[in-house]
């Protein structure tokens, strides 16, 4: 016995490592015929480690102070060795986490990963994509530029438009009547530490469940009902260690080169991912012509948009962004069709599903540019489009005329 | 990927990328491109002068220190001797002594700092705006500009520039502004828009004094990480080619 199997065998009896790295590694069975679209999981996980490492950097030298924020910032862009760097990362790394998480859910949508037995998994990443959201809203206002400021200034009056307590609330949120250093301290508390602790048990909660469960994959089919007799693995099954780890490094050596490309070539991507008003440092006096929320709450902020007000309250908008958020997590209970993978779906969820990513990109275009008459009543109708793919989803998933599924996973 | 309709995505994020930048210039008026280059040393160090002479009397570039200017060519003792008028020490920031409160009187607003206002304005704007300014009696400074109405700043530059007028020509419905030079300054208009540009690329520089070395290093970590595909492609098939 060599020292290493020495060290080994002394971890495992005081630890569960031998055990842990079988059961989530070596010895996890993942579909064999996983594509393109599983990379982004992993992906995410890289991303959120890019996040939390750079977000660690960036705080050293960041100051959580209306004074300050906007100087510290340039500061670390100037002054701090390899600060720029940092910073960039870190800011791009906000925009490719949610360009992986859409891209993740999108392939749950088409091979129904969020289908019994796997229901939890999608609401925990659910779960995730709502942290995600509030973790992305409260960095944003810390470079405390005018769109930090007055993006904020508008998702938090949002909260005043609730009936009764709406005021109070967006007080409460603000902790002072504007938006100012009280509400610079919390946010900045909440993005390096609450959520992030949340995000992180949650992502833990998400692979747990997974691996209880096992894999879906693009035929949407179970690989333990056909495991061999003797060694009773999967006969689809290929362990995760090595096969999915050496073919994950491909895909993250891919995307470190688009995220590369990204860093040291676009850090703001023509205004989309640093948005240019936000090198003006916040103004409470000065209301910016346009405000326009990151791109990835933009289909959000259409919806918003697009509701009318009715008696004088914008509460309906509100409802119905909200309500645009929540549905998706009842998408394990709406849909009723009896095969789980878009591959052996009829004609008329391929058409949904197609309408419905229309819908969510042309919301995402809609919510960055300015409102219009014209625009407003597109964002109408990709909104009623966005809520149908969900509210007639029983109803059509049922009747749709679905293929044979094979036994065996296909190439 | 089967059905997904991957020809309508492409072209759905095409209409994102190719979408007009979002909100970069508050007004609608055509801007002229902006010839500068950050490789051109001597253009930079002419800006920099300029800007100096002519900008930090009223606006401040208070993030931007003094001795980063050695990235443009210069030593601590051209930048002691030629630029430094409001400031002791080499490793200061470019501050002015008018006072925040005192500024608002006098212009009606505090001018911004102009250490990053590259990034929010961008260059072409910048261009158009130093070059766009016109007499108009009815402003309080006697001054207006082309592409920012009702501007709070005199034209500082209006002695090698010289005097524009705003002609306004009426076709009918339409009509056409343009600018005509009145009463010449000491510079050609030539030599008026290279001083500019001059200045705009020193803007560009002060905005983000990092972008050459990051440009530089993005290409080494590309050329990297193109390596690194290759050796991860290859390790992948060879890992994976029992499997079928």
């Amino acid at each position: 016995m060599n020292s290493l199997t020495k060290m080994v065998g002394w971890i495992d009896e005081r630890f569960p490592l031998t055990s842990n790295w079988k059961a989530h590694l070596s010895e996890y069975y993942a579909p064999k015929n996983f594509n393109f679209w599983y990379f982004f999981g992993s992906l995410a996980m890289l991303v959120l480690v890019l996040q939390i490492v750079t977000g660690i950097f960036l705080t050293m030298n960041y100051k959580p102070d209306t004074n300050l924020a906007f100087a510290s910032v340039e500061y670390i862009m100037r002054d701090v060795p390899w600060g720029w760097l940092i910073r960039y990362m870190h800011s791009t790394g906000a925009s490719a986490f949610f360009i992986v998480v859409y891209l993740h859910m999108m392939r749950g949508l088409m091979y129904g990963s969020y289908r019994k037995p796997r229901e939890l998994i999608w609401i925990f990443g659910m779960l995730i994509y709502l942290a995600l959201m509030a973790e992305a809203f409260m960095g944003y206002l810390l470079p405390w530029g005018q769109m930090s400021f007055w993006g904020a200034q508008v998702i938090i009056n949002l909260f005043t438009a609730i009936p009764y307590i709406g005021p109070d609330l967006s007080v409460w949120i603000r902790g002072d009547y504007v938006i100012g250093d009280a509400t610079l301290n919390r946010f900045f508390a909440f993005h390096v530490i609450a959520v992030p602790l949340v995000l992180v048990g949650l992502v833990a909660a998400h692979i747990i469940a997974l691996h209880e469960v096992g894999s879906n994959n693009p035929d949407g089919i179970e690989i333990k009902k056909n495991k061999d007799p003797v060694t009773h693995i999967p006969l689809d099954g290929i362990p995760f260690h090595p096969y999915y780890s050496v073919k994950d490094i491909v895909g993250v050596v891919v995307f470190l080169m688009v995220f590369s490309a990204v860093v040291f070539f676009a850090p703001d991507l023509g205004g989309y991912f640093l948005e240019y008003n936000n090198f003006v440092p916040a103004d409470p006096f000065k209301t910016p012509e346009h405000i326009a929320p990151v791109w990835y709450f933009t289909p959000f902020y259409a919806i918003l948009r697009a509701v009318p007000p009715m008696f004088g309250s914008q509460f309906p908008g509100v409802i119905a962004m909200g309500v645009a958020v929540m549905i998706l997590f009842f998408v394990p209970w709406l849909d009723r069709g009896n095969v789980k993978s878009i591959r052996y779906r009829g004609g008329i969820y391929k058409i949904a599903l197609t309408l419905f990513v229309i819908s969510f990109v042309g919301l995402g275009i809609l919510g960055v540019l300015p409102s219009t008459p014209l625009y407003t009543i597109y964002a109408q109708i990709l909104s009623v489009i966005y809520f149908a793919f969900f509210f007639l989803m029983p109803w059509y998933t049922k009747i749709d005329k679905t293929k044979p599924v094979p036994e065996r996973v296909t190439g | 990927m089967g059905f997904v309709n991957m020809n309508t995505i492409k072209k759905l994020l095409l209409l994102v990328l190719a979408a007009p930048a979002v909100a970069m210039a508050s007004s609608g008026a055509h801007l002229d491109k902006a010839p500068y280059d950050l490789n051109d040393k001597a253009s930079l160090q002419r800006g920099a002068k300029t800007f100096v002479n002519y900008c930090l009397n009223c606006h401040s570039a208070s993030y931007m220190r003094y001795n980063r200017l050695k990235d443009i060519g210069l030593t601590d003792d051209q930048i002691k001797g030629n630029l430094m008028f409001a400031a002791e020490k080499v490793g200061q920031t470019m501050d002015v002594a008018m006072s925040k409160k005192d500024a608002k009187e006098f212009f009606g607003a505090t001018p911004p700092d102009l250490t990053v206002i590259a990034r929010s304005r961008g260059a072409d704007w910048l261009y158009t705006y130093l070059r766009g300014f016109y007499r108009d009696e009815s402003r309080p400074t006697g001054w207006n500009n082309a592409v920012f109405d009702k501007v709070g700043m005199p034209h500082v530059l209006y002695a090698m520039q010289g005097e524009q007028e705003m002609h306004v020509e009426k076709h009918g419905e339409h009509e056409t502004k343009h600018l005509v030079m009145s009463k010449p300054g000491s510079m050609t208009t030539p030599e008026y828009d290279a001083t500019v540009a001059d200045l705009v690329n020193y803007l560009v520089y002060m905005g983000e004094p990092a972008q050459q070395t990051r440009m530089r290093l993005g290409v080494i970590v590309l050329l990297f990480l193109g390596v690194l595909f290759i050796v991860s492609y290859y390790l992948k098939k060879e890992f994976w080619k029992d499997i079928h």
